[in-house]
Parts: structure tokens; C-alpha cells; sequence
């Protein structure tokens, strides 16, 4: 019996969401009196999967398979599969992604498992019951669910548990081939297009993300959100009408029909807090509001303000981040 | 070419989200439900895609009680050909995916399309079980669908990107933004979907995989502090060494 963490990998280095999904496995093999075994996908180097030993990974599988470095449903869910037989896992924990939660439910069916997505905590394990905290209601609720079945799949949201760092620690990488074939490559993508993200910060891993709304007026001005971003090192975002009217991609959008975020940091600049808008950004750990109405119902929701005008403030800010650095 | 459009009735966006005294089950007391938004986009672009073919029938299927009828009648009043509602509860999503491979199964549909997620318990996962449960791919989120012959191009949404997906038919896709303009009913449709088809059948006898304990809201905000526009810079030094995020 063990516990399979599935690692997501980007350019070599392990996504910081797959560090916090290795630190949630660990510590539930913990709980449970065993060991975490990693499984990576995506293109990685030996040794940074090694060094999923200071999240507390026991050991790492890796399959070399050069068509494995692209997101393929089929392909990574039979690999995966394979890992958790060989491993005899009980808990399977992926990231809450549009890779992990895909391939988290194909998983469910293969290997008769609970899945729970949106998982926001450790396990419950009192009374012989295995029960997680899951978000509900985009973003207005959370839902403790038992996970009835004897093999459990969790898929964990991003920036809801801390990543350990046992520094030094390294694990064995163990090559690793589910013995895939062509035809579990059907479905792989035809093309691949990454989008120039503002300053490089990709905005559903991004821990600080700044923020604009109709507010911002037009387009033109969005120079000071980008400004701001690049100082602190930010993603930037948008409400739902900005991307509606074409002032920013729809990759941006955030909110109950967009992304949802759950960054260290989300700053609000000319943005209502329409209740559609918070369900998106409201799991950020500090909200910080400019807007030039005191009644905007944002405020309620928010750590800091500022009432003013984002024309005069945005620049002060930048500036005062300058100073810092 | 026959879809199969799967929608699911969810609580309207604006509403404020409480739970019965036991927090076991959510309190729908005076809440306005709705077709799930997501599914809007997959109803509407299955009805351009059959519109587009000149022929073919869009089907709405939803797993629920009878109170979900009024927004089946809406899909139908946007442009649905019949519905097929499964009556029962729809206790968790293993359960709902067993319903819809079920129907899928026995209606021989080309394309099954979804929402992203529901809005009310944001599972992400009934499109990809119902994919496994039939042995076809799942393109989930996918932003846009054109369709040639029996082969689909899809764009699906990743992390920062997106990738371009061929799969042919039959095959799962849930839908969002920016595949299409929603639809809403015309009086010509809200005439019409009173006398469509609206078959009601009874679920499969397979049992739930989780249950839910209990729901809470999350913590209330302590409340804002606010700083002085004219001092805008003191707010970055209170981000650094009081809520030390930066
Ligand atoms: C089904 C449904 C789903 C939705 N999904 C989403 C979603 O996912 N995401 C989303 O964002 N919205 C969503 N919406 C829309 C949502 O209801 C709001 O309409 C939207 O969030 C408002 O965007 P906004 O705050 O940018 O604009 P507004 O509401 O117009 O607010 C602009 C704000 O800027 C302030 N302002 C103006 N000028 C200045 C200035 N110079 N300096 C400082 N402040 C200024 C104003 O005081 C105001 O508060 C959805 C709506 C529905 C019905
Ligand atoms: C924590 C939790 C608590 C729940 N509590 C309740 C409850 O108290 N009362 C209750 O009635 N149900 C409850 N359910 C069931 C829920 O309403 C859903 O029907 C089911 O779980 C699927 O939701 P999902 O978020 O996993 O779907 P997702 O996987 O997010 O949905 C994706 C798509 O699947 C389709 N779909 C989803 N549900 C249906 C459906 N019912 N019929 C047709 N198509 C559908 C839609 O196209 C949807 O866009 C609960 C589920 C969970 C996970």
C-alpha cells in the first residue's frame, strides 16, 4: 500500500502546484503509515525530480517517452494507471489543473476510485472515515466529503497548502515505462500555443496578480496595471466585461465564468466586486481594492483599500514598489 | 448528426449561498435556479453545429427531480429538439456520469457536449468519467468546436496556453467561453418547447462514491483597512511587513 503523487513538469523544473500536491501526499502517507511515491509527466530533468525528496517523496517514477511531454489524456492516465498498480496506491493525489482534474477522472473510473477535486486541506481520517475539505459554490463554500470508496483520487487547489522544504533531501529516480503505444497517443494535441504572458508571469500559477476593470476606462490605459505587475513581478487579469469588449484577452478573465485565482495577492483596480467577479478571486490570501467609490461592494471583501482614482494611485504604487527593491 | 447536450440546474449566480440548519444540505428556500452558464455555451453551439449540417436532432439531457423541468422547457425553448430527464437526485458525480453514459449508450449520439463545470459543486469531472465509462476522448475545457464531417477541431484551454485537438466522432467535449454567443428563448421557441418531447426515465441502480458531511461558508473578513490616496505608498510597506506577501 502507498501513496502516488502525480508531479506535473514544465521546461524541466516541477510546477510550484505539483510541489505543494507532493508535500500533500507525503504528509498523507504520513497519516497513513506509508511512503509517497512521485509519478512525473510533463518534460523534467532527473534532478530536479530528485529533489521532491525535501517535499518528503520516498522515490520517483519517470517515463522518458519523448511524446509524454505534451498534455496526451489517454496516454497520461494509462501511465498513470500503471504507477498506481505497480505501486499498490491507495491515495492518488494529482493538482487541481486542467491536466490533473482531466485525467483525475478518466483515473476514477479505470480504477473504481472516490475522487474529490477542489480539495483545499489535509484528510480527516477519525472514526475509519476519509473525509477532505473541498470548495463549493465557486468560491462561496466548502463541502466536507467522505470519499467512500476503497481507492481514493484527490486533486488538490492550487495555494491551499504550503510546500515543505526539507532542504538536502533527494529521492531515487527510477525510470519507469508503462509501454505505451501509438494508439494511446490518439488524442495527443495537433499544435501547441503558448501565450505571451505580460512580464512572464503565468496567471493561473501566479502568486501576485494585479487586476483591472472597466475602471481602467480603455485599453490605452492598461500601461499602469502592466507597469505595476512588472514591478511586484505579477500576472496580470481582468473582470469579465473588459474581456468581453476585446481591452484584454480572455485568458484573463477572471470570475465565476473565467479562472479562478487563489494567488498571495490579488489587487482590485477599478473593479466593482460584482459577486460573479469574487467567486473567481476570492480564496486570494490578501485582497487589496483601489477604486474611487467607497460604496463599491469589493471593499467587504478586502484585507486593503485605497478610495481613489486608479489614474493617480496606480503610478504611486509602482513607484513605491521601485523604492523597495 | 445526433448531440447529446447534458445541462444541469444550478443556482442563479447572484444567489447567497446558506445551508440547512444541520449544514448537510444546501437551503434552496426562495433561490431562482438556472440552465448552468457553462451548459449554455455547449447547448447553443450544439444547435449552430446541427443548424450548419441542415439536419440532425439536439437532444438535452439532465439527471434530476422533476423541479428541473422548467429550465429542460428553457433548452428547449432555445432551440433543443427533445429531452430526456433521468429522476433522480443527482447524489454526486460518479452517480450523474453512470446516469448520462447510460442514455449516451443506448441513444448512439455523435457528440456528447457538457459545460466546463457546474457552478454549484465544481466538479470538473462528470465529462471525464463519462468519456472513460464509453471508451472516448474527453476535450475538456475546449474554447472553440468546428466541425468537418465526422472529424472535430477543438481548442482546447491549458495553463497558460492552449492546444488544437482533432478527435473524430463520438467523442465528449465541455464547452465554455468563447465558443459562441448564448442563445436565450424567443417567443416562437418558448411556444414551440411546450409541446416538445420530454421523456422521463428512471437511473441505473448505481450507488454514489462520496457523500457529503457537511457544507460551511468560509470565514468572514476582518475588514478592510483602508489607506489615504495621498499616502498610496505606505500600502506596498504594509504589504511587505504586515501581510507580508511581497
Ligand atoms: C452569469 C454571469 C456570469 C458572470 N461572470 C463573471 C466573471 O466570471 N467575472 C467577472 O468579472 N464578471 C462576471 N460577470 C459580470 C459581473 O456581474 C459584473 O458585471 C462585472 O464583474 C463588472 O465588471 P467591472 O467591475 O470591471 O465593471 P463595473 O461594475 O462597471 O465597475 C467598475 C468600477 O470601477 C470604478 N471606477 C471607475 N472609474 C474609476 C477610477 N478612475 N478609479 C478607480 N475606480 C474607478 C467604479 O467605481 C466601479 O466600481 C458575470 C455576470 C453574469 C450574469
Ligand atoms: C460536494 C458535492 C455535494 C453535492 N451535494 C448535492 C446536494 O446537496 N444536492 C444535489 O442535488 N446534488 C448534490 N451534488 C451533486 C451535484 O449536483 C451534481 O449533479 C454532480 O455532482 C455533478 O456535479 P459536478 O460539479 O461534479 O459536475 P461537473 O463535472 O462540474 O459538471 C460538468 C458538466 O456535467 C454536466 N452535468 C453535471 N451535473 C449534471 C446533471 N445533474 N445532469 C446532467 N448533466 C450534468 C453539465 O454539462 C456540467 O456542466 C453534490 C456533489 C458534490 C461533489
Amino acid at each position: 500500500m502507498s501513496v502516488l503523487v502525480v508531479v506535473e513538469c514544465d521546461g524541466g523544473e516541477v510546477k510550484k502546484s505539483s510541489l505543494e500536491v507532493a508535500s500533500y501526499g507525503s504528509q498523507v502517507a504520513q497519516m497513513l503509515g506509508t511512503t509517497a511515491t512521485a509519478v512525473a509527466v510533463g518534460e523534467a530533468t532527473e534532478s530536479n525530480l530528485a529533489k521532491l525528496g525535501e517535499q518528503g517523496i520516498g522515490k520517483v517514477l519517470y517515463d522518458s517517452e519523448p511524446r509524454l511531454k505534451d498534455f496526451v489524456n489517454g496516454a497520461y492516465t494509462k501511465l498513470i494507471a500503471a504507477a498506481a498498480q505497480k505501486e499498490d496506491a491507495k491515495v492518488i493525489i494529482l493538482a487541481n489543473s486542467n491536466i490533473g482534474a482531466a485525467v483525475g477522472s478518466r483515473l476514477s473510473i479505470r480504477l473504481e476510485a472516490s475522487l474529490a477535486t477542489n480539495v483545499v486541506e489535509l484528510p480527516k481520517t477519525d472514526g475509519g472515515k476519509f473525509v477532505v475539505k473541498r470548495g463549493a459554490f465557486s468560491g462561496k463554500a466548502f463541502a466536507d466529503v467522505e470519499l467512500e470508496s476503497d481507492r481514493k483520487i484527490i486533486a488538490v487547489k492550487k495555494n491551499s497548502i504550503e510546500a515543505l522544504h526539507e532542504d538536502g533531501k533527494t529521492a531515487p529516480v527510477e525510470s519507469f515505462s508503462a509501454q505505451l503505444t501509438d494508439a494511446d497517443f490518439a488524442d495527443a494535441p495537433k499544435q501547441v500555443i503558448m501565450q505571451d504572458q505580460a512580464g512572464g508571469v503565468l496567471l493561473p500559477e501566479a502568486d501576485l496578480v494585479v487586476s483591472g476593470g472597466r475602471g481602467m476606462k480603455g485599453p490605452e490605459n492598461w500601461h499602469l496595471i502592466e507597469d505595476l505587475a512588472k514591478a511586484l513581478g505579477a500576472a496580470t487579469a481582468c473582470s469579465k466585461p473588459v474581456s468581453d469588449v476585446d481591452w484584454r484577452p480572455h485568458h484573463e478573465h477572471v470570475g465565476q465564468t473565467g479562472i479562478t485565482v487563489s494567488p498571495n495577492l490579488y489587487i482590485a483596480c477599478g473593479i466593482s466586486g460584482a459577486i460573479q467577479h469574487l467567486a473567481g478571486v476570492n480564496s486570494s490570501k490578501v485582497i487589496v481594492v483601489i477604486n474611487k467609490d467607497p460604496e463599491a461592494p469589493f471593499f467587504k471583501a478586502a484585507d486593503y483599500g485605497i478610495v481613489g482614482d486608479v489614474f493617480d494611485v496606480l503610478p504611486k504604487l509602482t513607484e513605491a514598489v521601485k523604492q523597495l527593491n | 448528426m445526433k448531440f447529446l447536450v447534458c445541462i444541469s440546474n444550478v443556482p442563479d449566480t447572484t444567489t447567497k449561498i446558506t445551508f440547512t440548519p444541520d449544514n448537510k444540505e444546501f437551503n434552496k428556500a426562495g433561490v431562482q435556479f438556472v440552465i448552468n452558464p457553462w451548459d449554455e455555451y455547449a447547448l447553443t453551439r450544439a444547435i449552430e453545429l446541427k443548424e450548419a449540417q441542415g439536419s440532425g436532432t439536439v437532444t438535452v439531457l439532465n439527471v434530476g427531480e422533476a423541479d428541473t423541468e422548467p429550465n429542460i422547457r428553457k433548452a428547449l425553448a432555445i432551440g433543443a429538439d427533445d429531452a430526456i430527464r433521468v429522476n433522480a437526485h443527482p447524489k454526486d458525480a460518479f452517480f450523474v456520469a453512470k446516469q448520462i453514459a447510460a442514455i449516451a449508450k443506448d441513444g448512439g449520439y455523435d457528440v456528447i457536449l457538457m459545460g466546463k463545470e457546474s457552478i454549484d459543486y465544481n466538479g470538473f469531472q462528470v465529462h471525464g468519467m463519462v468519456g472513460e465509462l464509453l471508451g472516448i476522448p474527453t476535450v475538456a475545457p475546449a474554447m472553440k468546436l468546428d466541425m468537418s464531417g465526422n472529424t472535430a477541431t477543438l481548442e482546447r484551454e491549458i495553463e497558460g496556453g492552449k492546444e488544437i485537438v482533432e478527435v473524430n466522432t463520438p467523442f465528449v467535449a465541455s464547452c465554455q467561453q468563447p465558443m459562441c454567443e448564448p442563445r436565450i428563448p424567443n417567443m416562437r421557441g418558448i411556444m414551440t418547447a411546450r409541446t416538445k418531447p420530454l421523456k422521463v426515465v428512471e437511473p441505473t441502480a448505481d450507488a454514489p462514491r462520496t457523500e457529503v458531511d457537511s457544507f460551511a461558508l468560509p470565514p468572514a473578513k476582518q475588514g478592510v483597512k483602508l489607506i489615504p490616496a495621498e499616502n498610496a505608498g505606505e500600502l506596498i510597506k504594509l504589504l511587505r511587513n504586515e501581510a507580508k506577501v511581497i
